[in-house]
């Protein structure tokens, strides 16, 4: 992965206390997965900063090497990885999304 | 396309399990929800657990007999925990 294209990751992700790499934008989503997520995050009212990787072929590649995961969405909570929509969907359901995102921003 | 039984075994090789519960969500063999629980799973995020699971099944999900996953993963405390 290109260094610029790391570094930029890099700085998006410890720089937002939640980072969504997306199919498109949170108010025009291109693909249900990405769609789900930004709507389960909007649901506790946090804001969030999102890339479209449809935007940016290296960084749609780029993302992937960065968590070693291989798909999109990608979501980081306090500058860690936390998954894609299936993940954020089963810590949402079992309760556990909220607290990790209030002891993000209680930081 | 791959078995159940299959899967169970694979997977009961790389990790201990507890419990494996199949659902093929298509009938093709080849979309998989699968619940597992495991003690090699206590104490990690779900996203380790999820990767101890592809990596478990990574030969299978590398030439395509398994094309989607669907995962529920839990410790047995957090079974234990859904169960009461």
């Amino acid at each position: 992965m290109a260094e610029d294209v790391k570094s930029r990751i890099d700085e998006n992700v410890k720089n937002n206390k939640i980072m969504v790499y997306m199919k498109g934008t949170p108010d025009f989503p291109q693909c249900g997965f990405s769609a789900h997520t930004v709507e389960i995050l909007r649901s506790y009212g946090f804001p969030f900063a999102s890339e479209d990787v449809l935007a940016d072929p290296a960084v749609r590649e780029g993302i992937k090497r960065y968590s070693n995961w291989p798909t999109i969405p990608q979501v980081y909570i306090d500058g860690k990885f936390v998954g894609g929509c299936d993940i954020v969907h089963e810590l949402h359901e079992r309760g556990d999304l909220e607290p990790m995102l209030k002891s993000a921003f209680e930081k | 396309m791959i078995s159940p039984e299959e899967i169970k075994e694979t997977l009961s090789k790389a990790i201990p399990v507890t419990l494996v519960e199949t659902q093929d969500l298509t009938g093709g063999g080849d979309h998989w929800q699968l619940i597992i629980v495991s003690p090699a799973f206590e104490g990690k995020a779900l996203i380790e657990q999820h990767r101890l699971v592809n990596e478990a099944l990574k030969e299978p999900l590398g030439d395509q007999r398994i094309h989607a996953l669907s995962l529920k993963t839990f410790s047995p405390a957090q079974w234990d925990k859904l169960g009461s």
